[in-house]
């Protein structure tokens, strides 16, 4: 682990209050898809057009994208800790994750935004400001967990054509309370809090499964060193991340912006050059 | 060659997302590479005394530059907050710099291409027709110099994104970019000049394809996994019919360009044609590895076990040298 970043501070705010950030302990999820519902109506987020079965479990939400912040993934496997010697088939276990934006330290979508539109609050989380976004869309391909996107819907719908995701509730976190989607979990598996306490929460509680026997859990987003520079929304895990649909080592894509400036450079002075070329060699 | 490619996945779903971008994305990287290398030659002629080759680049420049931007324009979410990319200047996004960029050069671009139809005006607009004289050749220069600049943040613009064949790609892109730039605009001086002015044009076209193909070719080696889609499905026969257009314009612009008509123009859209099949081959092998997981979680998956065996390895290094202080984890 390495030393922890405070990004509303890199960000430019003096004294900012501590960052804050969500605990997701799937562990604990059971599935009952009030974060999404809660998300939804607090924020007045629109049903995202994908009213249909998709097969996948209980899951016919999809993925996250510009009309879902919260995203309650089904996993149904057998389970892992099948001691195996006894030849019958472990148990059937079921793995839940309610999947957020993780409000990474470095976040590429605010990096490469062109407007300002995306900015980094006093809480340390990013949000988009919907009057000056101009849904360029590049936000989108930049974000490593592939949360963002542009809304797409009727002409004239709100904030349809621009990118969307979720806030951590700002209107909420200004006025002292918790984002919808916490308020709203009835297990506590989506806990809110400051980034700092939490990590300390997601390793006790790692810690407390480890002994009691549950060797697959492991920490998600939690550790600074990462690609991202830790998350502001971290997860416990019961599986590898690509089994809930994350990536299992995400990188902020500007990281290597310096050699790709360098090299563009590059190319571009070898561009001037054989154009100067092509004027002094030959006859015509 | 690709190692096994067994990876977990959610229902088979991606796990990034992929740029919301339209064919205008594309064709904007071909028209703004198109109307660098233009800018390039018409400066260039204009100070080597090509009158024919300084009108078709400075017009071509203009035209190019106009449409792509148009382009841009078109493929935003809401298009009538297009000037909202001016209210900031951010380094760190490779699409705030372009931006910068297309704003300095296309009024230069557009100076230039004015100059060339001064003579179109009404006699009575002679003083705006002798201030056009004046700054052509000053405005033909600017938009030159900022040209190489326009040729090749475009590439920096796609690599700077988690889409794998787009960021995997990022040393040897700004290269293949530039050359394709060449390659057009190289080609569009073919075709739009007469033969015995358009002698840079066919030099510049040749160089760029080699430039374009060669660098391709490294950039290929060097993406791993992230290389698949470049040769598969749409992106893959794009990719295959740029280089066989790329090489019969070349060739042609450096053995019979000279002599026929006919075989000029012909040889002036196969460049054009090739340059912007490479483009819509890159962007589209981009989009495809965004849609399979496969190509970013096997990568990352083989870089954190590296890692892993990497740590083991040393921490057996560090038991083995220090017996006295057994450790416990």
């Amino acid at each position: 682990m390495s030393e922890a970043v405070d990004p509303a501070r890199a960000a430019g705010w003096i004294d900012p209050p501590p960052r804050k950030g969500f605990f997701t302990d799937t562990s604990i999820c059971i599935g009952c898809k009030a974060c999404e519902v809660a998300c939804k109506e607090w924020n007045g987020v629109p049903e995202d057009g994908l009213l249909s079965m998709l097969g996948s479990s209980y899951d016919n939400t999809g993925a996250l994208g510009a009309s879902t912040w919260r995203h309650v993934a089904f996993v149904e496997q057998r389970s892992p800790t099948d001691p195996g010697e006894t030849g019958r088939p472990g148990d059937f276990r079921w793995l839940m994750s309610s999947d957020v934006c993780k409000h990474c330290t470095y976040a590429a979508c605010l990096d490469v935004c062109p407007t300002g539109s995306l900015f980094r609050t006093e809480f340390g989380t990013v949000v988009v400001q919907d009057d000056v976004c101009n849904g360029c869309g590049y936000c989108v391909p930049a974000c490593p967990f592939g949360v963002i996107d542009r809304r797409i819907g009727e002409q004239g719908a709100r904030n349809v054509g621009i990118a969307q995701k979720c806030t951590l509730c700002y209107d909420r976190l200004g006025a002292g309370s918790a984002p919808a989607c916490a308020q709203a979990c009835p297990t506590q598996s989506i806990q809110f809090g400051d980034v700092d306490e939490l990590r300390e929460r997601a390793a006790g509680r790692l810690a407390a499964l480890h002994d009691a026997g549950m060797a697959e859990a492991r920490l998600y987003g939690e550790d600074p060193g990462d690609g991202i520079g830790g998350a502001g929304a971290m997860f416990l895990l019961l599986d590898d991340p690509e089994v809930y649909g994350l990536p299992p080592d995400p990188v902020v894509s500007t990281r290597d912006l310096p050699v790709m400036w360098r090299r563009a450079g590059l190319a571009a002075l070898t561009l001037l050059a054989g154009a100067a070329a092509a004027f002094v060699g030959g006859s015509s | 060659m690709v190692p096994d490619a067994a990876f977990a996945s959610y229902y088979g779903r991606p796990v990034i997302k992929a740029s919301p971008w339209e064919k205008d994305i594309p064709a904007y990287l071909f028209l703004g590479g198109l109307a660098a290398g233009s800018s390039l030659l018409g400066a260039g002629a204009d100070l080597t005394g090509r009158a024919g080759l300084r009108r078709s680049g400075r017009l071509g420049a203009a035209v190019a530059v106009g449409v792509g931007s148009a382009a841009l324009v078109h493929d935003l979410g809401r298009p009538a907050r297009f000037l909202n990319m001016l209210r900031v200047a951010k380094p760190t996004s490779p699409m705030s710099v372009g931006t910068w960029i297309l704003t300095a050069y296309a009024p230069a671009a557009g100076l230039a291409a004015g100059a060339e139809l001064r003579n179109l005006l009404p006699h009575r607009l002679g003083r705006v027709a002798g201030v056009l004289g004046a700054l052509e050749r000053p405005a033909g220069i600017l938009a030159a110099l900022l040209a190489p600049a326009l040729a090749s943040y475009t590439a920096v613009l796609l690599a700077d994104t988690a889409t794998p064949s787009w960021h995997e790609a990022h040393r040897h892109m700004p290269f293949v970019f530039v050359g394709s730039a060449a390659a057009a605009a190289g080609g569009l001086g073919v075709l739009a000049t007469p033969a015995d002015q358009a002698g840079p044009a066919r030099r510049m076209a040749i160089g760029g394809v080699a430039l374009e193909l060669a660098a391709g070719h490294r950039m290929e080696r060097a993406m791993g996994l992230a290389a698949e889609p470049l040769g598969a499905g749409v992106a893959g026969r794009l990719l295959r019919t740029s280089k066989v257009l790329l090489t019969a314009g070349s060739l042609g612009s450096a053995l019979v360009a000279r002599r026929s008509r006919i075989a000029a123009v012909a040889c002036g859209v196969s460049l054009l044609a090739g340059s912007l099949c490479t483009r819509l081959a890159i962007f589209e092998a981009g989009q495809a590895s965004a849609l399979d997981p496969k190509y970013t979680v096997v990568p990352q998956r083989q870089r954190l076990e590296s890692l892993l065996l990497a740590d083991e390895h040393a921490c057996s290094a560090t038991v083995q040298g220090e017996p006295k202080e057994p450790s416990g984890s």
